[in-house]
């Protein structure tokens, strides 16, 4: 019973078995100045499950994933109230530091954004900024980082060349594995296939089936198919409201909202 | 043909007249031809320097040996009878000056342009990067009295065995001089690093330090290694700082405390004398200033080198 357990904006309960859930979001309203992005967020986010939202341009889910590892700090002018709770700790709390919050809970980002180094340096950055410093343990964890990303085959005769000689979709498993290198507990992708091609695409999708066996996937994506395709969740955003918050089965085939009804059938957005 | 029967419409027959004059055929080709020519006469003209320099050195060394030239350890043109001719004393006096500059720039300037690109907000970059680049703009004349009436006497407070003309004090003023250069120049190649490679880092967990530190700063390395040989550059032909502040003693001694003359300061010193045309001083400042040349186009040899090495694409 996977669903009595999930939180709705109609069902306004805090939800029970904690344990499960990596992320708890509770009543969460976030503002750019005076513009209301966010407004009474709630959503449990379980833990080895692939949950997408979906929306709209400007329907804040972008928004919602970044407050998840607390990135939209750095948008100027940002003011949030409302409480998420990341295995029932308060990200917002002073005793939480973000840099720990961003170690256990990687991102992807839309575009790929390697560093100018080499593909080596940039998995081993994170391990060295975190104190690592024994090589055997980097390398090891290069290799088995890029493996989890279904790169090392391509790359591995040329780790120490820069990541910029990659391709858009090898810069982005890239990234990926940048984040696995950290051994996070949640992934949060924002939109990851939006700059790649179809056959780029198609290789992070099955990546994140994949991944999902260890890890909490979050993922933001503009495409209905590749929600329907790759999630066990989904969320649908709306002018940053929760519409509708169900397994993706119910949400493609069976939503109770007409909104969610008008939207995954294409009538807009 | 339906077209000869038909009226042309103004903007066709506006068309028509302009690709029939032939005028876009003419200025087109006039045009690469002229800029051509302002291209050449500015190489031309370096060209013409650096030539003139050549020659009157020879010249120079028509009179004076060249291995004294290199080898003596002293700098003595005004003796009547038996003048020496080493420029080891003038390098090492603009050697003193540059050092003392560097030392003191570079990590203030690094220093402040990391700050402006990773730290200050928005308002606080707008108000002092214009500030700074004022600094740059200030008459070096201007400097150097700021150099002897005012650092000299401060530092001989503090250190009273301070001579009033020094290494030290116009050191540190052409340091600040420099300043805006490095800021300015580091600035721009710490912000051109894209904010998307910035929120990767900071994604992983790394501070703000760390980021900037480990992620920003390597990424725009090329870009603040540039800025600083710009900036040596210009303390090794900074002239009037050092006429002014630095006294004019060629001096063979590494203290920094005593009085100095720079290869820049002698060539001020003998153009403002009365040295006569055709004589050995007069040729002098050509060696000078061909040593002074080849120093300076080192730096930006050394410049294009480090550009193309520590390039890293984003």
């Amino acid at each position: 019973m996977a669903l009595t357990a999930v939180n709705t904006t109609k069902n306004n309960q805090p939800v029970q078995n904690d344990e499960l859930f990596v992320y708890n979001t509770k009543n969460l309203n976030l503002w750019y100045g005076d513009h209301h992005a966010l407004k009474n967020i709630n959503l449990g986010i379980k833990e080895r499950e692939v949950t997408a939202i979906i929306g709209p341009s400007g329907c804040g889910k972008s928004t919602y994933i970044k407050t998840l590892n607390r990135m939209i700090d750095l948008v100027p002018g940002v003011k949030t109230n409302g409480q998420i709770e990341y295995r029932n700790r308060d990200i917002f709390s002073k005793e939480f530091l973000v840099e720990e919050l961003r170690t256990r809970v990687g991102m992807v980002f839309q575009k790929p954004n390697p560093f100018p180094k080499s593909i080596y340096e940039n998995i081993a950055f994170g391990l060295k900024i975190h104190g690592i410093k024994n090589k055997q343990i980097i390398t090891e964890t290069v290799e088995k980082s890029l493996r989890g990303a279904a790169l090392w085959d391509e790359v591995k005769d040329r780790i120490h060349e820069p990541a910029y000689g990659l391709s858009g979709g090898q810069q982005q498993r890239l990234c990926i594995a940048r984040c696995l290198a950290l051994e996070p507990d949640v992934i949060l992708m924002d939109e990851p296939t939006s700059a790649l091609d179809p056959v780029s695409t198609l290789k992070v999708e099955e990546l994140i089936q994949e991944l999902k066996e260890k890890y909490s996937i979050i993922i933001v994506t503009h495409n209905m198919q590749q929600a329907a395709r790759i999630s066990d969740k989904t969320a649908f955003f709306l002018n940053g409201e929760v519409v509708e918050f169900d397994s993706t089965d119910t949400i493609f085939n069976n939503p109770a909202d007409s909104r969610t009804d008008d939207y995954i059938s294409g009538r807009f957005g | 043909m339906k077209t000869t029967n038909k009226e042309l419409s103004p903007v066709q027959q506006l068309l028509e007249k302009k690709y029939n004059s032939g005028f876009l055929n003419r200025s087109e080709k006039v045009i690469p031809v002229v800029l051509f020519i302002m291209a050449a006469v500015s190489v031309l003209t370096t060209l013409g320097i650096v030539l003139t320099l050549i020659f009157e050195t020879i010249t120079f060394f028509g009179d004076v040996s060249i291995v004294e030239f290199f080898t003596a350890k002293e700098w003595y043109p005004f003796s009547g009878t038996d003048p020496v001719y080493g420029i080891w004393p003038l390098v090492l006096g603009t050697l003193k000056i540059t050092l003392i500059a560097s030392l003191f720039a570079i990590p203030i300037g690094l220093a402040v342009a990391l700050y402006l690109s990773e730290y200050a907000s928005a308002r606080t970059r707008k108000i002092m990067k214009p500030i700074l680049e004022v600094l740059a703009g200030v008459p070096t004349i201007v400097y150097g009295f700021f150099a002897l009436t005012f650092v000299t006497p401060l530092l001989r407070q503090l250190f009273p065995s301070l001579e009033l003309f020094n290494a030290i004090s116009p050191g540190l003023v052409v340091g600040i001089m420099i300043i805006p250069t490095i800021v300015s120049l580091s600035e721009d190649a710490l912000s051109s690093v894209p904010e998307s490679v910035r929120q990767g880092a900071l994604a992983l967990g790394s501070t703000k330090w760390e980021t900037a530190s480990k992620v920003i700063f390597p990424a725009a390395l090329s870009g603040i290694l540039a800025s600083i040989v710009l900036g040596v550059s210009r303390a090794i032909g900074e002239t009037m700082i050092v006429s002014i502040a630095a006294g004019s003693t060629p001096s063979a001694a590494l203290d920094l405390t005593s009085s100095l003359q720079t290869m820049t300061s002698y060539i001020v010193q003998v153009t403002t004398g009365d040295a006569g045309f055709g004589t050995t001083i007069y040729y002098s400042i050509y060696s000078v200033g061909f040593t002074l040349f080849v120093f300076t186009l080192l730096m930006n040899i050394l410049a294009q080198f480090i550009s193309k090495r520590f390039r890293e694409e984003y």
